[in-house]
């Protein structure tokens, strides 16, 4: 039996209004799950979004990432997750969401004037 | 808000130089030309490693095999961040490869030519791959982010695949006369078609304008490939070789190399598949994707039953 379900890949759209068109998939059941990649690059810094790639678990997806990633030493550790567990702020609504950071500018130190003898602050 | 707002914001972001992300809302027309130019993209990735597989087993020293194999899994990466891409406008990888595998995707026809001598290795390194880096260091700026993202990360990789197959015939352009006469042989097969990588010329081709107003290309057709033209032309003097093309000229005047005609005649026919290799090259594909059903089905049981599995004490616990 082939059921239609509406199938959300990383980054696509969640409301009929906000595509160019409503896509409907018949869910495959021969691809592998989609993965998202992040890598810490250097010990001490983040780990970074680099891509995502298909696998059909955990283990694989980070033997995969070291193949598809890290072949120029590009990182020391791998982190994936499924894609369908991220869940992602909508673009329309940005304005409102950002909004109450727009108007403040006295959280930067910039702000404030001080007089030339202040120093080291 | 209605549709010609939505639209109103897009064309403010590209006006504005604001890259488009795949939450975005896009004209339908722009989803579609990026799913049918990225995939193209990743299909020649793919079938790129075919004619240079021909050559795995047979390169003339473990450094130059060690090489090739690295050049030809740089590759498969590059085929796999562009399919990422596609799938970020909403197709599903299978949807993708199927169009392949049925002819319905195209792919860049230079991977229709076979390679009949190593020097071709050389060859396909510094004019294919160096056509093909014109064309994506200028994608690194297209509009829609994913696709950037992915060029800047194939560009990084490009380089290399660049200089080592000039370091191949920069090599046999030292070598016996035999291997000289190999290097020219190679070039003067490979120079017309990779000018033809390029595409139509501008004032024939059916998608650039639309592609340039919606920042998806930055450059046209003609003004890529005479970049490439005086790039190249340059560079064969160091190899003591030469260009098959007795209109090749420089041109005090434009600044620029002038060049004979290309044989429209013969791109047109190898996009729609008869060049020397198009059947050879989709039915190796074929061939790999059904021969490797087992490894995908073995994979999917095996994550299964880990999934699955009870939890079990480790030894010399709970005792």
């Amino acid at each position: 039996m082939s059921f239609e379900i509406r199938k959300f890949f990383y980054g696509d759209i969640p409301e009929n209004k906000s595509g160019g068109n409503t896509q409907s998939h018949i869910v495959s059941k021969n691809d592998w799950p989609l993965w998202e990649v992040f890598i810490r690059s250097k010990q001490g810094l983040d780990h970074k979004h680099v891509g995502s790639l298909h696998a059909a678990d955990a283990q694989m997806a980070i033997e995969n990432a070291r193949d598809v990633y890290t072949r120029r030493m590009e990182g020391v550790s791998i982190w994936v997750v499924e894609s369908k567990y991220i869940h992602t702020s909508n673009p329309d609504d940005a304005e409102s969401l950002f909004d109450p950071a727009n108007d403040k500018a006295y959280r930067h130190p910039t702000f404030y004037d001080l007089p030339e003898e202040v120093k080291h602050m | 808000m209605e549709i010609h707002d939505f639209e109103k914001i897009f064309n403010e972001k590209i006006e504005n130089e604001i890259k488009i992300e795949p939450k975005d809302w896009m004209p339908d027309a722009y989803r579609k030309t990026l799913i049918r130019q990225i995939s193209q993209h990743a299909h020649s990735e793919i079938v790129g490693m075919l004619p240079e597989g021909n050559w795995i087993t047979r390169a003339p020293s473990l450094k130059r095999k060690a090489i090739l194999i690295a050049k030809v899994q740089d590759e498969a990466g590059h085929g796999l961040y562009l399919y990422s891409g596609t799938e970020t406008l909403g197709v599903t990888r299978e949807e993708t490869i199927n169009d392949l595998h049925s002819g319905k995707a195209k792919y860049s026809s230079i991977f229709n030519y076979p390679t009949l001598t190593w020097a071709d290795i050389g060859a396909i390194g510094w004019l294919v791959d160096g056509a093909a880096i014109l064309n994506q260091v200028m994608l690194c700026r297209t509009s829609y982010g994913p696709y950037a993202r992915a060029m800047v990360r194939i560009c990084k990789e490009e380089s290399f695949h660049q200089r080592q197959g000039f370091d191949i015939l920069y090599t046999l352009s030292k070598g016996s006369e035999e291997q000289r006469a190999m290097c020219q042989d190679a070039i003067n097969r490979w120079w017309w078609p990779s000018l033809m990588m390029f595409g139509p010329k501008d004032s024939e081709s059916a998608h650039s304008d639309q592609s340039t107003n919606w920042k998806i290309k930055r450059m046209s057709n003609d003004e890529l490939r005479q970049k490439f033209v005086d790039m190249i032309a340059e560079q064969v003097k160091v190899l003591g070789m030469t260009l098959p093309d007795d209109k090749l000229k420089w041109n005090e005047e434009r600044k620029h190399y002038d060049f004979g005609e290309i044989n429209w005649e013969e791109f047109w026919n190898v996009v729609k598949g008869n060049g020397p290799c198009n059947k050879q090259r989709l039915q190796a594909r074929k061939k790999a994707w059904d021969e490797g059903a087992w490894v995908r089905e073995a994979a999917e049981a095996f994550a299964k039953k880990r999934n699955t599995a009870p939890l079990t004490p480790p030894k010399g616990e709970n005792k």
